[in-house]
C-alpha cells in the first residue's frame, strides 16, 4: 500500500507540474501582436488594428481588453507586446516592471472628452466643477441645490476598476490635488459599464452619471461644464475639447516595452499617423491633432 | 496472465483513485491559493479592521478596506431571496411529489431543471430590465437597483435547487408511512403536513442550504441590478454591494502585487469560509436523515 501512495502522489505532481508550466506557455502565440488593456480602448485600437492589417497582409494583430491594469499587468509579464491605458502607469506598476526588466514607453494617442450627463427630462443643463464635485461627494444630495426639480440625486458611478472612474475622482472630486480625502459618495451606484449608466439614465429622471463623450446618445442630456461660476458653461464637442475649453477631457495612452521596434513601431507610426487619427474621430474620440 | 491482468486492475484503482481525491486536491490548493495570496493584507492592515470597517475605498489614499457593508450586502439579498425562494421552492415540491399527477410531474420537473440551465447573464439582464423599473415605480423610490432585485433575481436561481433536492427527500419518505396516516383516517394534506413533511424535514433543510450557498456565491446577476454602492445597507430598498461583485467588479484594473490585489484575495477567502459553512450544515442535516 505505501507504495501505490508514493505512485499516486508521483502522478499527481505530474499533472500539477504541467498544469503549472502550460499557464505561461500558451499565453504569447507566434508572431501576432498582443494587445491588451483598457476597455474603453477596445474599439479604437480594434479599428486601428482592422486597418492596420488591411494594408499589411502579414501582421496579425489580436486586441483583448480587461482593464487598465491587466494591461501593464501583462506588459510586465509579458504576455502582450502593447498595452493600451485610459490613465498613466502607477509608479507601483513602473517598480515592479523595472525589478523584470521591463521599461514601459508612454505613447499619447488620443483624446477623450468626460460628458456628465442626466436624463432629458431635467431642467438643469449645466455646472460647475464645484457643484460637481460637491454632488458626487454627497455634499449636494437634491436637485433643487443646483436649479432642478425638489428631488433626491441619483448618483452613478463607473466601478473602480474602471480608469474612467479614476480620472473623475482625480480631476473631479480632488480637483488635481493629492491631498484631497474628497471621496465618492458611499450612496453612489457603481455601474459596471458606461452602457449600464446610459441605460439607467434613460429610465431614472433623477440620476446623474458620466462617460465617454462617444455615449452620448439622443435620449440623454449632456450638461455643460464650466470651471468656475466666472467663465462661461462649455458643452462637450471635439473642438472644445481639443481646444482645452471643456474642462474634462483625459489622454488615451499606449505602452510599449522599451524603444519600439518591426511590427510595434509600425502600428504605433499608423496609430499617430493622419489616416489612425481619422479613426479616432469616426469613433467618437477625440485626434491629438487635427 | 496473472500479473497482466493485476497490472491492469491496479492501474485502473489508480486512475479511480486519483479523479476520486482529485477535487478534494483542487479544493485544498485553491484554498492555499487564496490564503498565500489573502495574508499578504495582513502584513499592512488589521485583520479585525478588515472584516468590521465601515468603509470600503480601496484606490483612495490611505486605502481602507473595510468590508462590513459588503458582508451586510451579502446577507441581506440572501436573506431577500431565500424569503422568497423558500416557501415558494418547498410548495413546488410539494406539489411535484405529492399533488401533481404523473404526467404533469415530468412536465413540472424538467421546467424546474429548465429555470437551472438560465445562465445567471441572461437572469441579471433581464432583472435589469423588468424588475429593476418595477421596484422604482411600485415602491416610489429613487432607484430600482436595490437589494430586492438581487433578492429576487436570485430567488430564481436559487428555487432550481430548492425544488429538486426538496422532491427527492420527500420522494424518498417510505410509503408505510402515508399508508399509516391514511389508515388513521387523516386527510390527504394531513398526511402530507403532519406525516410526510416531518418524515423529510432534513433533505428539506439541506436543499435549503444548498440554495443559499448558491445564492451567496452567484456574482454576475447580482452585479448587475443591485446598484453595487458600498455604503452600510439600510433596508431592502436600498443599493448593496455584495462580496461576489466587488471581487468580479475590481479585479481587472487592480495593480498586481497592491494591497488592493491581496484585499480581494481576502474577500475570496471570507466567500470561500461562508460558502464551505453552508455546505457543511447542508452535508450535516442530509446525513442526520440517513
Amino acid at each position: 500500500m505505501p507504495k501505490n501512495k508514493i505512485f499516486i502522489n508521483g502522478i499527481l505532481a505530474g499533472v500539477l507540474a504541467l498544469m503549472v508550466l502550460a499557464g505561461p506557455a500558451c499565453a504569447k502565440k507566434g508572431d501576432s501582436l498582443q494587445v491588451k488593456g483598457s476597455d474603453t480602448m477596445v474599439n479604437l485600437v480594434q479599428s486601428w488594428a482592422e486597418e492596420f492589417m488591411k494594408k499589411n497582409s502579414d501582421s496579425f494583430i489580436a486586441v483583448t481588453g480587461g482593464g487598465s491594469g491587466t494591461g501593464f499587468a501583462a506588459l510586465i509579464n509579458g504576455t502582450c507586446d502593447v498595452a493600451m491605458s485610459s490613465r498613466q502607469i502607477k509608479a507601483q506598476e513602473v517598480g515592479l516592471a523595472a525589478k523584470k526588466g521591463v521599461t514601459p514607453k508612454e505613447f499619447k494617442v488620443a483624446l477623450d472628452g468626460l460628458a456628465v450627463v442626466v436624463n432629458k427630462d431635467n431642467p438643469v443643463s449645466g455646472l460647475t466643477l464645484d457643484q460637481l464635485a460637491h454632488i458626487f461627494t454627497g455634499k449636494i444630495t437634491n436637485w433643487k441645490e443646483v436649479g432642478g426639480r425638489d428631488a433626491k440625486i441619483v448618483i452613478l458611478s463607473r466601478e473602480v476598476n474602471s480608469g474612467t472612474h479614476v480620472y473623475f475622482k482625480e480631476h473631479v472630486l480632488l480637483k488635481g490635488d493629492t491631498k484631497s480625502t474628497a471621496e465618492f459618495s458611499p450612496e453612489a451606484l457603481l455601474l459596471s459599464s458606461s452602457q449600464a449608466i446610459a441605460d439607467e439614465i434613460i429610465q431614472n429622471q433623477d440620476a446623474i452619471g458620466y462617460y465617454g463623450m462617444g455615449y452620448i446618445g439622443k435620449d440623454h442630456k449632456a450638461l455643460s461644464i464650466a470651471k468656475d461660476a466666472s467663465s462661461g458653461y462649455v458643452y462637450p464637442t471635439v473642438d472644445d475639447v481639443l481646444s482645452g475649453r471643456y474642462p474634462i477631457s483625459r489622454p488615451l495612452f499606449i505602452y510599449t516595452q522599451g524603444e519600439p521596434a518591426s511590427d510595434v513601431k509600425n502600428f504605433l507610426d499608423f496609430i499617430l499617423s493622419n489616416d489612425g487619427q481619422a479613426i479616432v474621430a469616426r469613433i467618437d474620440f477625440v485626434p491629438i491633432k487635427k | 496472465m496473472y500479473d497482466s491482468k493485476r497490472l491492469k486492475e491496479l492501474i485502473v484503482e489508480v486512475m479511480i483513485k486519483i479523479s476520486g481525491v482529485a477535487s478534494i486536491f483542487i479544493v485544498a490548493m485553491i484554498f492555499l491559493f487564496l490564503l498565500k495570496e489573502g495574508i499578504f493584507l495582513f502584513k499592512t492592515y488589521k485583520p479585525l479592521d478588515f472584516l468590521f470597517g465601515k468603509s470600503w475605498y480601496p484606490i483612495s489614499e490611505p486605502a481602507e478596506f473595510g468590508i462590513l457593508p459588503l458582508i451586510l450586502g451579502s446577507i441581506l439579498v440572501t436573506l431577500g431571496a431565500a424569503v422568497i425562494s423558500v416557501p415558494l421552492g418547498i410548495a413546488a415540491a410539494i406539489y411535484i411529489a405529492e399533488i401533481a399527477p404523473p404526467r404533469l410531474k415530468e412536465i413540472l420537473k424538467s421546467g424546474v431543471e429548465l429555470l437551472a440551465a438560465i445562465p445567471s447573464v441572461v437572469l441579471g439582464f433581464i432583472g435589469m430590465v423588468t424588475v429593476v423599473p418595477w421596484i422604482k415605480s411600485t415602491f416610489h423610490v429613487s432607484t430600482g437597483l436595490t437589494a430586492l432585485a438581487g433578492s429576487v433575481i436570485l430567488a430564481f436561481m436559487a428555487m432550481p435547487t430548492i425544488v429538486s433536492i426538496a422532491e427527492d427527500a420527500l420522494h424518498s419518505v417510505p410509503k408505510i408511512y402515508k399508508e399509516g396516516a391514511y389508515a388513521l383516517g387523516a386527510t390527504h394534506w394531513q398526511t402530507i403536513y403532519r406525516v410526510v413533511l416531518p418524515a423529510a424535514s432534513s433533505g428539506i433543510m439541506a436543499a435549503v442550504m444548498l440554495g443559499i450557498g448558491r445564492v451567496v456565491g452567484e456574482t454576475m446577476a447580482v452585479m448587475m441590478v443591485t446598484g453595487n454602492s458600498p455604503s452600510m445597507p439600510r433596508g431592502i430598498l436600498y443599493p448593496v454591494r455584495t462580496l461576489t461583485a466587488t471581487v468580479a467588479a475590481e479585479m481587472g484594473e487592480t495593480v498586481q502585487g497592491s494591497d488592493h490585489y491581496f484585499s480581494l484575495f481576502a474577500i475570496g477567502i471570507v466567500l470561500f469560509l461562508i460558502t464551505f459553512a453552508i455546505n457543511m450544515t447542508a452535508d450535516l442535516f442530509l446525513h442526520r436523515k440517513r
